[in-house]
């Protein structure tokens, strides 16, 4: 989005210092190396729950991002993912990393249904269709039986994953809710990198040259919506079974604005952005789960001060003022 | 009484009277939504706060100064919309050459900040605005039974969003706003104030919310997400219609409402969602809206 009018990073004259080129891979070390020192510290809950949000903004990301689509409805996606794995763990006593399967699958098909009709509009239109869908999915969980209504299904078992390793062990799950996070982030980052990337960019950019190529570009931004859809279901369906809870407020408008925000805040369009800006984001509900009701308003207040002030997001500013690429 | 498709007359045309009513709400929104889409090139999401704000102004009004409902049909959207003006002024004018992605962004902080703070101060409960007596009562017209006040609201808002069709289409004020909205530029270099037209119309939009939420407040209870419920539903008619044509918003608003009322009676389950299936098959078949140009 803001690529057309940000000038172009300038080229170095001399030999780039190694930091430079590198600066992607030694942040990722550093997160890394930072999740796995991080249980020792502090809650282990908050952080897999801060993973499986930031994962959720990484496939959000990849739609706002790298194809300029902004997807207003991905708690549709999140939250029905969601409750078929805590459905498919409790009710059909599906093994953990079966039950997460669920969950991602049921993404992907609501994803690629969605997806098609979206993207039949552009531009804002798009923004208004899939938020439209989300809402139309909320009423549905809000009627269906399985979906417990406003109790939501409470009490998932978190289970045995691969039928051998008790979940119910913090550092366990812990230890799952990280290889899966990692996995969705350096596919994401495959996807960004790949040729098939370069031509979602290319999307972004110009749609209308992208087409004059030669490229389907409805084609390139369907899958690259179900993709998005589908990580952020693996997301939804992995908190399910960490916080062993379903609800309403997963698949509800509220959670499709906070994963903007917390790209927003991150900064869209970068790589670490959004695991910025999920963590900082939650950081910040549970330091100020105190002030109840004025979260809404601080949220609020986030997004006005970011979209006039702060557009690039913390690691947008950053990637800017040091001329590297994160 | 007498019966349509095994179904109550009376129960079968209250329903479609409530539909309309919902109906003349989605027209006057997504009216508002239609004019300031057109001069500022950015959907209000904070539209649906702004008609919550509206009923909220005039409980308030009646509350504290006892001025009753007349007096605020007109004094609420004023307040409103000069917030509006305020907001456009302090920040969406900064956002006006950027994506219009941005402009979603900033009023959906706004629509927060509003929801927000009236929940704070006023709870989820919704809280009960008081019919004026002049509107109390109805008539019975054999078929079924028509309060006064809804025969009024829908009467009202057809006039209003008449109105806004007239000075849009047909006098010269609305013809330096078609122009502007085609060619801003050009239409400065001719002398005419083009921000402050911009700012202007961006109140004016909210203050059409406003106006709807006035109304709707003795029909609903006041609550702080009366807003944003309705907003999304605005947004899918929107969609279906299309911004491009004034009439078509109308048209499509009422259109959708009495929909939304007959599917309460034949297939009450799916009533929240009928709009939502309406535009996903309309997405289907006509792309670009039932009134919409192929952007």
């Amino acid at each position: 989005m803001e690529q057309r009018t940000a000038e172009p990073v300038a080229t170095p004259d001399v030999q780039p210092a190694a930091w430079r080129t590198q600066s992607a891979t030694i942040l990722f070390v550093i997160m890394v190396v930072g999740l796995i020192v991080a249980p020792f510290f502090t809650y282990p809950l908050f952080l897999m729950q801060a993973m499986c949000f930031a994962l959720f903004a990484c496939a959000f990301n990849l739609l706002i991002g790298y194809v300029g689509l902004l997807s207003f409805g991905h708690a549709l996606y999140f939250g029905w993912a969601s409750y078929l794995a805590a459905h498919a763990a409790k009710i059909w006593h599906f093994s953990p990393e079966l039950a997460i399967l669920t969950g991602t699958a049921t993404a992907a098909v609501l994803g690629l249904l969605a997806g098609a009709l979206a993207i039949r509009r552009q531009g804002i239109y798009f923004a208004m269709i899939t938020l439209a869908l989300a809402q139309m999915m909320f009423f549905f969980a809000l009627q269906a039986k399985f979906t417990g209504g406003e109790d939501g299904i409470q009490a998932v078992p978190r289970g045995f994953l691969f039928g051998l390793i008790d979940l119910r062990n913090e550092m366990a799950m812990y230890v799952v809710v990280l290889v899966i996070f990692l996995a969705g982030f350096l596919f994401i980052y495959r996807i960004i990198h790949s040729p098939f990337g370069e031509v979602l960019k290319a999307i972004r950019e110009n749609e209308q040259r992208a087409i004059s190529l030669g490229y389907k570009t409805d084609r390139y931004k369907l899958v690259a919506f179900v993709l998005s859809a589908t990580l952020a279901g693996a997301a939804g369906a992995t908190k399910a079974i960490v916080l062993q809870l379903a609800s309403l407020t997963d698949v509800n408008w509220p959670m499709s604005g906070e994963v903007v925000l917390m790209n927003l805040v991150g900064g869209m369009g970068t790589i670490f952005g959004p695991v910025v800006g999920s963590f900082v984001i939650l950081l910040m509900q549970y330091k100020l789960s105190i002030v109840g009701e004025w979260v809404l308003v601080i949220q609020g207040v986030i997004f006005v001060a970011c979209v006039l002030l702060f557009r690039r997001g913390i690691i947008g500013e950053l990637a800017n003022k040091l001329r590297i690429k994160l | 009484m007498f019966e349509i498709f095994g179904i109550p007359s009376n129960a079968l045309f209250g329903q479609l009277l409530i539909g309309l009513i919902n109906g003349s709400f989605y027209a006057l929104l997504s009216l508002g939504l239609a004019v300031i889409f057109g001069m500022l090139n950015i959907i209000n999401f904070s539209h649906g706060a702004q008609y919550m704000l509206g009923a909220f102004v005039a409980y308030l009004l009646l509350q504290y100064i006892g001025l009753g409902y007349w007096p605020a049909l007109i004094v609420a959207p004023i307040i409103v919309g000069i917030t509006g003006m305020i907001i456009e002024r302090t920040m969406l004018q900064w956002l006006y050459k950027l994506d219009h992605l941005y402009g979603l962004l900033l009023t959906f902080g706004v629509a927060l900040i509003f929801e927000g703070v009236t929940r704070n101060y006023f709870g989820s409960a919704g809280l009960p605005y008081v019919l004026p007596d002049s509107l109390r009562g109805g008539q019975n017209l054999g078929f079924m039974f028509l309060p006064n006040y809804r025969a009024w609201v829908i009467v009202a808002s057809l006039t209003v969003c008449f109105g806004t069709w007239f000075v849009i289409e047909r006098t010269r004020l609305g013809a330096y706003l078609r122009a502007a909205t085609e060619n801003p530029a050009l239409v400065r270099a001719f002398g005419i104030n083009v921000p402050r037209m911009i700012t202007l119309t961006y109140g004016f939009g909210v203050a059409l919310a406003a106006f709807a939420g006035v109304m709707a407040a003795p029909i609903y209870n006041v609550s702080p997400q009366m807003g944003s419920e309705l907003i999304i539903v605005v947004f899918a008619v929107v969609v279906i219609g299309g911004m491009g044509s004034i009439l078509g918003a109308i048209v499509t608003g009422f259109g959708l409402g009495g929909g939304e009322g007959l599917t309460k009676v034949f297939f009450p389950e799916a009533s929240n969602t009928v709009i939502f299936v309406i535009m996903a098959i309309v997405l289907l078949v006509r792309p670009a809206g039932l009134f919409g140009r192929r952007a």
